[in-house]
């Protein structure tokens, strides 16, 4: 075990807390600015993939795993972001504020939609988010005069300061770089007053009002700043599929981008790479697996739904915290090594009660 | 519990009433009888088995155990009946009555004479028994059920049997009118919003919302320009929420600090 000596207060809330922590984050950090020179197109194509999904996961995570608010509906912030970047950079906006509005407009309407949803909690919640992602979906495909429809729409090729980003390894490094950023960003609110408020609020909202949060204030925000973070995955995300159209954004998005979460654990950060990692990758493991299944399961067409939710319920069923529970678990069976025992991470039940009196 | 599975429940009672019927040759009550008794085991050992584990978890771990599960039964029934829509055979197809001026084929009012059967049945039932107070009574304080000696598993384990069976009943009803395949489920959605309209837990709340989602899809389709018809019932739900978020006829009270 490790025994942290602080001499500051400021070592409270320290991102990297001692020098292991910097030590592999520095070597983290390397090996992805390296690996443009290590990989072949197709592989930095996917990481770059899995970034993108990775900073979807920040915005999410923020919401469901932060302030506990559960939404099915972030495939539409995603589209928003999409649609706004690819309109305004065919209309001539320069690329960076281009991805400035997109996540302004993603997070304008998250605000409106959190404001929406401020009476509602769960189920309704989700209900609510699902109906907010089938109405935008919907606008989407018949806005014919704006998003082209199901014709669809395509997205012009960025430029950053006169000099096009054509190459896989360009907008490796552009991910990346906003991964970072958001990543930061994300933590430093997490460890800010209004991070601990958005806490707060998810551990219960009762004793959140009593100590004085504004529960409106802080649920909109979150909502909107949720949103805005999607709609910068939603603008790259435009890059990586190179023509929109509304079916890029179905419930089955939405879905995927909450497994990422789910899977990854929620309440954390890192598990928010885990997932990302996990949802990006998996498509390739299917891959694989369907060489060697029967051809006649293999072939079925419905057969990528079905599997991300055999993986969901066998995640909520047996890890419900997750890659980064496990990741946990392991890590203190080898801290406390021979008194490591499994109740240690047992949560308690808490007995439902009805929505109805809430 | 909240089910987001629930169409997709009411797609396999549709398809067991299929191949019953359809495929095996059996007659028509019976194999009707059969897939809605099939549905509800179903149901009974899907929660004794799977979703009795989650008992106790944060409701937001069932909303996204039941969405899985959804989505594995949407791909077994392709791997199983395959994703072409089929029709279902009844024996009141393609007849219908003619009271005054209108014409009504027996489709539309073997859908309407189910569900008020259906409807008073469960109203009945929640009301007069001691299995439907208890019910209800764990739905509103698992704990407290426990302690008055309500068997809440089992209790949980026959409310999923009794859904799944009704889930049937409405895939069976509505299989003649809309074609039976994988995705019909997604009707469920718009179930959710006539009991979110409603109020969760109660039943004439959610007969009014199925009514008021299934008019004004229809004058939506009639009167707006096309596409609003899909729109409408989201809409309309976001609306419900806004303004009556506990629903037209409300159990819900909001809880004072």
């Amino acid at each position: 075990m490790r025994f942290l000596f602080k001499t500051h207060y400021n070592q409270d809330i320290d991102h990297l807390k001692h020098g292991g922590d910097r030590f592999w984050y520095g070597l983290l950090l390397v090996l992805v600015v390296a690996a443009p020179a290590a990989l072949g197109t197709f592989y930095l194509g996917e990481l770059n993939l899995v970034m993108i999904y990775a900073i979807a996961g920040v915005g999410l995570m923020l919401l469901v795993g932060y302030t506990g608010q559960v939404s099915l509906g972030h495939a539409a912030f995603l589209a928003i972001g999409a649609y706004t970047h690819s309109l305004l950079l065919g209309a001539g906006v320069p690329f960076l504020l281009s991805l400035l509005a997109a996540v302004l407009v993603s997070a304008l309407v998250g605000a409106g939609v959190g404001w929406i949803a401020l009476r509602m909690t769960g189920i309704y919640l989700a209900i609510a988010t699902l109906a907010f992602a089938m109405l935008t979906e919907q606008t989407i495909s018949r806005a014919e005069w704006l998003t082209g429809g199901f014709r669809g729409l395509a997205v012009p090729q960025p430029s950053l300061f006169g000099m096009p980003l054509t190459e896989g390894w360009q907008r490796y490094y552009l991910t990346l770089a906003l991964l970072v950023v958001t990543l930061l960003m994300a933590l430093n609110i997490l460890r800010s007053s209004t991070g601990r408020a958005m806490v707060a609020i998810r551990d219960s909202e009762i004793s959140a009002e009593s100590v004085g949060i504004n529960l409106a204030v802080y649920k909109t925000l979150a909502f909107a700043l949720s949103a805005g973070i999607t709609g910068l995955a939603g603008a790259l995300f435009a890059h990586r599929l190179g023509y929109l159209s509304p079916d890029a954004f179905t419930f089955l998005i939405s879905l995927q981008l909450l497994l990422m979460v789910v899977v990854g654990g929620v309440g954390s950060m890192r598990g928010v790479i885990y997932g990302a990692l996990f949802i990006g990758f998996l498509p390739q493991l299917l891959a694989i697996a369907r060489d060697t299944l029967p051809p006649q399961i293999a072939q079925a067409p419905g057969l990528e739904p079905g599997i991300f939710g055999l993986i969901l319920v066998l995640v909520i069923l047996f890890e419900p915290q997750g890659i980064f529970g496990r990741w946990l678990k392991i890590k203190s069976y080898f801290q406390l090594f021979p008194l490591y025992r499994r109740a240690t991470h047992r949560r308690q039940k808490t007995y439902l009660r009805t929505e109805r009196l809430r | 519990m909240v089910n987001f599975a629930q169409g997709d429940l009411m797609m396999l009672g549709a398809f067991m009433a299929v191949t019953l019927i359809g495929d095996v040759g059996m007659p028509w009550v019976l194999g009707l009888f059969l897939s809605v008794l099939a549905l509800a085991v179903f149901g009974y050992l899907l929660d004794a088995f799977v979703l009795r584990r989650v008992l106790g978890e944060p409701q937001f771990a069932i909303v996204m155990l039941t969405i899985g599960l959804g989505f594995i039964f949407r791909a077994v029934a392709g791997l199983v009946w395959g994703y072409d829509p089929r029709s279902f055979p009844t024996p009141y197809t393609g007849e219908s009555l003619r009271v005054g001026g209108v014409v009504v084929s027996y489709e539309n009012l073997a859908i309407l004479l189910g569900t008020l059967i259906l409807c008073v049945v469960l109203f009945l039932f929640f009301r007069h028994t001691r299995l439907g107070i208890g019910m209800q009574a764990t739905s509103q304080n698992q704990l407290a059920a426990y302690y008055v000696g309500i068997p809440v598993k089992r209790v949980f384990s026959l409310v999923w049997a009794i859904s799944a069976g009704v889930a049937a009943v409405a895939g069976i009803l509505l299989a003649p009118v809309s074609l039976v395949q994988p995705g019909m489920g997604f009707i469920g959605i718009k179930a959710f919003a006539a009991a979110v309209i409603g109020g969760f837990g109660s039943i004439p709340g959610a007969l009014l919302g199925g009514w008021i989602i299934g008019v004004s899809e229809q004058f939506a389709g009639v009167y707006l320009p096309a596409g609003f018809q899909e729109m409408a019932a989201y809409g309309i739900l976001i609306l419900a929420l806004i303004l009556r978020p506990e629903g037209l006829f409300a159990q819900i009270q909001r809880k004072k600090v």
